[in-house]
């Protein structure tokens, strides 16, 4: 009993701390428009050093410097041959199809936030992942959205309206013939109930089956021509040819996901371009975890963007990551030794430390799930595509500070 | 134009010809390898220093020596910290991308204390510092450094401090205060340990410079969001006699992280790519800012952006790193984010694939299988190991790919499956036919069962449940 009465009271200093991360960003965002003419005082005299400053040193020995030696930086600024490709998902009214917004990705000229040298294009944005049947979840995860676990609308609800989510991935593993094996028209009505009940852009991901993904792939996309949508995914042992077909004959969107190897990349975006435009691509070359294999995934996903912008047509797309594997690691979700607790915390800042990874190699489009990894991943987006904001005096003592 | 464009100006380029020209090619032995060319190529690789060469550093050969330190010098100089056994090097980076060789020496992370923290608060720091320990992949992480800040600006106090911390720790050091006469009173503590002093700034840098001259001990140089003064302070202390700087253009958490990550990506990339040997030192972050201005919030929240702060930097080339955490939560992901990005991407993270055996298995004896990721390998050996149970483990190349990546990826597959369990020839050790898979490659065991023969039993998700897998499920029917 006492224990069961100790975790229901870390749970709710875990829903109070999201609340807080909540109002915290609110409060640092007023603070930014009141202060915003501090912060222009502050720029022109903070950016060169006075001339006027070591005046009055006594003069030493000859080696010394008595004062400081003014040197410049020169912002190292490289040109690139590449450039990715934007990406638009999601259709209107106007353009045939029943969203509230579209939103595109892509168009980068540097290297991820590389602002010094270019602004980013687009902001990164994120979906959120929607089950159409219950799936086993972290407890961090599924004390957030247990409620609505067995029905997928209120779901995407939940998602975009308190999560703040930019897209959702409506997820129909129902389908897959090892779980429910339900039919293509059974998802295609769970996808018709999904755009009914929230305007975003829609992302639909398969169970990962190649053939019944295929199957079904096709009939939602003919069913919803023109929604734009993003169907995850099409795989090399898919057949290609009849799912890339109808994906661009009813105006879709491909994601072309290859399992960590550049090669194999490339390899399936030259098969898709036979059926599909560029513009119609976005890859994900797969999401480990924090600690299971991340550095693969980052080294993977940095490689194809540089490789992009220095020129390699095949890897100019958009990348996606399937973030929310940052779960399968134990430590985002096992209950471990009193000393790594709680595992409230634990997991979802997992979830945010490999999103930030990926974010800083190039990842344009996030399918995440704990809803405070979501809210800090998109304060760090609009930090990091803000432009200069930085108030010298806020850090200039931190040494001496009593925190 | 490809990939390798980007590559130039990293050392990559450097072959092992290059090295042997220089190398006295006496292919006499001395250093262990078969011939000069060999150890070239090892050089190359650094796998091993030049010194190693016993003729190279004799008098006759003093020319080609440096010229080869010269060629092989890092784009990012290394600077130890500390003293004796517990001296930690940081920077001597030779490239800006992990996939153009690799990273080597792994961010520092320093945990602060300070002057006017309560003794048992300050011990009680320190010693949580040096006892983190967390295993993983059969490696140790821990915490690196001790930072003491000194907010009373009191040089007394300071100095008493610094010297209770070197006394409970052999961690190294880094005393922070822009004061000069405060800082000094520190280093009187511990006149040998070459702690990292912090910082020089435009206005105190040549009291900084003196002292660290005086106690030969590195110097950061603190410049916030002012490369330019950075660059010209980092100048000037080099004329001044200073060798070893670490750099801080200052760590900006919330408002600000755009200068923040811009700032550590430029000066890295003018060190890597430009060869500017002014700003070609280590990089130190300060995730702490993110406890200042706090006000009432929770430290849950301070915790929480300081760990994504640190997280980021540790991904853009920081060195060293300030934290004021001594949480278990929000320090884990930082130090496997950081293990994970100085892991040499030259070598697989794998082991090797065939069969394991647990304990003493006999015929009747459960045969499981996983893949040949390192992590997933030693996590599951572990549960096994701990369980005491009796079995045999098939360990399928897939290519060093978790199960859940490796079956989306096709690396872990019903073919694979088949053919993993002939070549280890299991079936000559075991009567039954019955193969436990992973939870997470459930959607295999229809195939794998008509590729193989076998009946496939679904084990659970995690290998921490295997113990309970098989007492419920092994052995019933």
């Amino acid at each position: 009993m006492a224990e069961k009465k100790g975790k229901k009271e870390e749970n709710k200093d875990i829903l109070e701390l999201f609340e807080l991360l909540t109002k915290f960003q609110e409060i640092e965002l007023e603070d930014v428009e009141m202060e915003f003419g501090d912060l222009e005082l502050w720029f022109q005299p903070g950016a060169a050093v006075p001339a006027s400053f070591p005046k009055m040193v006594p003069p030493i020995a000859k080696v010394k410097p008595a004062k400081i030696i003014e040197v410049d930086f020169v912002p190292p600024i490289e040109q690139y041959p590449g450039q990715i490709v934007e990406v638009t998902l999601g259709a209107t009214k106007n353009q045939g199809g029943t969203r509230g917004k579209t939103i595109t990705i892509g168009g980068e000229k540097s290297p991820a936030f590389y602002t010094f040298e270019n602004k980013t294009s687009h902001h990164p944005v994120i979906s959120l992942d929607v089950f159409d049947m219950k799936v086993p979840l972290a407890k961090a995860v599924k004390m957030h959205v247990k409620e609505v676990m067995e029905d997928p609308v209120a779901w995407a609800k939940l998602a975009v309206d308190k999560f703040g989510a930019d897209m959702i991935t409506m997820h129909i593993i129902s389908i897959d013939p090892l779980l429910k094996d339900t039919s293509p028209k059974d998802a295609a009505n769970t996808v018709e109930n999904v755009l009914q009940a929230v305007n975003v852009p829609l992302v639909v991901g398969g169970c990962g089956d190649p053939k019944k993904d295929a199957e079904t792939f096709e009939l939602i996309a003919e069913m919803f021509a023109g929604e734009r949508l993003l169907f995850s995914s099409v795989t090399q042992d898919m057949d290609i040819e009849k799912v890339a077909t109808v994906i661009n004959k009813h105006g879709h969107v491909a994601l072309s996901f290859t399992p960590m190897d550049l090669n194999q990349a490339r390899q399936l975006n030259r098969r898709l371009y036979d059926f599909l435009p560029k513009e119609r691509i976005i890859m994900d070359t797969t999401t480990a975890a924090l600690g299971y294999g991340l550095d693969y995934a980052f080294t993977i996903m940095e490689r194809a963007r540089l490789a992009g912008l220095m020129g390699d047509p095949e890897l100019q797309h958009p990348m996606s990551s399937g973030t929310t594997n940052a779960w399968a690691a134990r430590e985002a979700w096992m209950e471990m030794a009193p000393e790594w607790d709680p595992r409230e915390l634990r997991g979802p800042i997992w979830e945010v430390v490999t999103a930030t990874t990926l974010l800083l190699a190039g990842v344009d489009l996030f399918m995440m799930m704990h809803p405070a990894a979501v809210k800090t991943l998109k304060n760090i987006v609009t930090e990091l595509t803000s432009g200069n904001r930085s108030k010298v005096e806020k850090i200039a003592n931190w040494v001496s500070a009593r925190l | 134009m490809s990939e390798r464009e980007v590559k130039k100006g990293g050392l990559k380029e450097l072959s092992p010809i290059d090295v042997y020209m220089l190398l006295p090619k006496t292919n006499c032995k001395e250093c262990g390898e078969d011939n000069c060319m060999a150890f070239a190529a090892k050089v190359v690789n650094r796998e091993v220093k030049i010194e190693q060469c016993p003729p190279l550093l004799k008098k006759e050969n003093e020319k080609a020596y440096k010229q080869l330190s010269e060629m092989l010098k890092p784009a990012v100089k290394e600077v130890i910290i500390g003293a004796g056994d517990g001296a930690y090097k940081v920077g001597g980076e030779l490239v800006m991308y992990r996939h153009e060789f690799s990273y080597f020496n792994p961010t520092a992370i320093a945990i602060d204390v300070t002057d006017e923290m309560p003794d048992e608060e300050l011990l009680g720091r320190v010693k949580k510092t040096e006892g983190f320990e967390y295993v993983y992949i059969g490696q140790k992480l821990k915490l690196n450094m001790i930072a003491i800040r000194s907010t009373s600006n009191d040089p007394e106090k300071f100095k008493t401090v610094v010297k209770k911390v070197a006394e409970g720790t052999t961690l190294p050091l880094i005393l922070c205060s822009f004061s000069p006469e405060v800082l000094e009173a520190g280093i009187m503590a511990i006149p040998k340990q070459r702690p990292l002093l912090y910082a020089a700034t435009k206005d105190n840098w040549k009291d900084m410079a003196e002292l660290a001259l005086m106690y030969s001990c590195p110097l950061a140089v603190f410049a916030p969001n002012d490369l330019k003064l950075l660059r010209s302070l980092a100048k000037t202390l080099i004329e001044y006699g200073v060798k070893d700087l670490v750099l801080d253009p200052g760590t900006f958490v919330g408002e600000g992280l755009a200068d923040t990550i811009n700032n550590f990506t430029m000066l890295r990339r003018a060190a890597c790519k430009r060869g500017d040997e002014l700003v070609g030192f280590p990089l130190i972050g300060t995730p702490i800012t993110a406890w200042l201005e706090r006000g009432n919030s929770p430290q849950e929240i301070a915790l929480w952006n300081e760990a994504y702060a640190a997280g980021m930097l540790i991904n853009r080339y920081a060195d060293i790193l300030i934290v004021h955490s001594t949480r278990g939560w929000s320090q884990l992901p930082i130090v496997i984010l950081r293990q994970n990005i100085y892991t040499d991407p030259r070598k697989p993270v794998a082991v090797e694939p065939g069969l394991r055996t647990f304990g003493t298995p006999d015929e009747n004896s459960p045969v499981m299988m996983t893949t040949n990721f390192a992590l997933t390998y030693y996590t599951v050996a572990s549960d096994i190991e701990s369980s005491g149970v009796n079995g045999y483990l098939i360990v399928v190349d897939t290519e060093g790919i978790a199960v859940d990546s490796a079956v989306a990826g096709r690396k872990l597959t019903s073919d694979k499956a088949a053919e993993a369990i002939k070549e280890t020839k299991v079936e000559e050790k075991v009567k039954h036919r019955k193969l436990i898979i992973p939870g997470k490659a459930a959607r295999l065991s229809g195939e794998i069962e008509e590729l193989s023969g076998w009946q496939v039993l679904v084990g659970p998700r995690d290998s921490a449940d295997i113990p309970k897998f098989l007492q419920e499920k092994w052995g019933k029917d």
